[in-house]
């Protein structure tokens, strides 16, 4: 008897990511137009403010995604729950997007301000240090290995690397000689006002948005993923014990 | 009959320099490499011994650096390859006591290790020691938090495919924080250049307790699931 197998097609969407896909797209051209059209140029930083409203955003949003890779890893050695140890890497891997972008547009705003692609400016630095540090949080996560190896080695990743956090800055900051006053990677200047001020809290949430849409999504992917694990060694379980039987 | 931490961590550390000692990896290996890089560094920067005099404490932190991977791995190695780590691990010495031992063997290790460097650093690079109380401070600190942050990925990394390699890339970013404070603190010590130097203590001294507090709390499922 053959019996046929029709896979259900299972998506990651859901009436909440659908609509948080819609605002993320509706949120991108506004900053667009308020960003690119709306606001005026800056007085000091002159056009290159308009890099700060996708800066700003990217950098905040990888952090938050580190936080979340933390307190994830933390709560999984603790509970063991597949739901957090999921959670901290689909984050880690989305920090490490926003914090690639980060350093990528910082580099634009290097080669304007500067005409060099790279100086080392201690937010930049700290930026790529920490960059890499997740790259090696993913690679471990690609190694194969069982899934509880797996999740506690990546945890302790996630844990020993969100403390060294503030001590990359710290130790950067003074090696670079403490606070530089024009910076790219300062936060929302206190200075901006009207078009300018709303363009970079708007570039805030549009990047908050977006990111927590692609979290679900991946968590979603990596959850499904772990099923298909699990169904592919079903069959192949089923099919050796079918061999078996037949021999 | 369980051990208490310290003493179990004492066995732990005298068992692994026990090894070292018939062995003689960190000897014959690591100090002449060490060596080799600090001339190395001397071909690829300037035969003028004016660059090498401004940079000994970052060409110094460096070798050293390079080395603790050496012996963070070779730490570790010895536990896997003959299934070691699960003969301690049954032997009912606690997972804390086995970080503890380990970091302690690690600690002396590379203490000695920078003495001999030191001393290359001295010769090779024409450099004056002076700031005697800082450097200790610096060196004992950054060597502390060294083997810690060392030996948590190296039990880590030591049952996970393509172990070697991996170690470098998690370690040294990790690191990244002790190499900018014990170079600039050594500078500072050595006079090269103004600066608080305690702070650069401080945030050491940060490092080598955050990394050994984590270390003493994340052995025990490191030790369960490697």
């Amino acid at each position: 008897m053959t019996t046929t197998f029709a896979p259900k097609i299972i998506g990651t969407s859901s009436p909440a990511t659908r609509i948080l896909g819609v605002l993320s797209i509706i949120g991108l051209i506004a900053l667009v137009v308020f960003g690119l059209v709306i606001s005026p140029a800056d007085f000091e930083l002159g056009e290159t403010i308009r890099i700060l409203y996708m800066h700003v955003p990217t950098v905040s949003v990888a952090y938050l995604a580190f936080i979340i890779t933390g307190v994830g890893s933390v709560i999984y050695l603790w509970k063991r729950s597949e739901f957090w140890d999921l959670l901290a890497a689909s984050a880690a891997e989305i920090g490490v997007l926003f914090f690639g972008l980060t350093i990528f547009n910082g580099m634009m705003w290097g080669k304007i301000t500067w005409g060099v692609f790279w100086r080392w400016e201690p937010r930049l630095v700290t930026t790529t240090v920490l960059f890499i540090t997740y790259i090696g949080y993913l690679v471990v996560r690609s190694i194969p290995t069982d899934t509880r190896t797996r999740g506690t080695v990546s945890a302790v990743i996630g844990i020993m690397a969100i403390v060294n956090i503030p001590i990359t800055h710290k130790a950067v900051d003074w090696w670079r000689g403490l606070h530089q006053s024009s910076t790219i990677f300062a936060t929302v200047d206190p200075d901006m006002r009207g078009t300018q001020l709303f363009s970079a809290y708007l570039g805030l949430t549009v990047f908050l948005v977006i990111f927590a849409w692609l979290l679900i999504h991946r968590f979603r992917v990596a959850w499904l993923s772990e099923r298909a694990r699990g169904i592919g060694l079903d069959e192949a379980i089923a099919a050796r014990r079918a061999e078996g039987s037949f021999s | 009959m369980s051990l208490s931490t310290v003493a179990g961590a004492r066995l732990v550390a005298r068992k692994d320099l026990r090894i070292e000692q018939h062995s003689r990896v960190a000897l014959a290996q690591m100090l002449p490499f060490g060596m080799l890089v600090l001339i190395l560094f001397a071909f690829a920067l300037d035969p003028s011994r004016d660059v090498l005099t401004r940079a000994t404490a970052g060409l110094f932190w460096m070798t050293v650096l390079f080395t603790s991977t050496l012996a963070v791995q070779r730490a570790f190695a010895v536990e896997v390859d003959d299934g070691a780590l699960d003969s301690i691990r049954l032997s009912g010495i606690s997972a804390a006591s086995v970080f503890l031992g380990k970091v302690s063997a690690l600690v002396i290790q590379l203490l000695v290790l920078e003495a001999v460097l030191a001393l290359g650093v001295a010769i090779l690079y024409n450099t004056d020691f002076g700031g005697w109380a800082m450097l200790v401070a610096v060196t004992l600190l950054s060597t502390i938090g060294m083997s810690a942050a060392g030996a948590t990925y190296g039990v880590l990394v030591s049952r996970l495919r393509h172990s070697s390699t991996l170690l470098p890339l998690l370690l040294l970013p990790l690191l990244a924080p002790v190499l900018i404070a014990a170079t600039k603190g050594s500078e500072v010590a050595l006079g090269q250049e103004a600066g608080q130097s305690w702070s650069w203590v401080a945030l050491l001294a940060v490092f080598a307790i955050s990394y050994l507090v984590l270390g003493v709390v994340l052995y025990r499922p490191l030790l369960e699931e490697t």
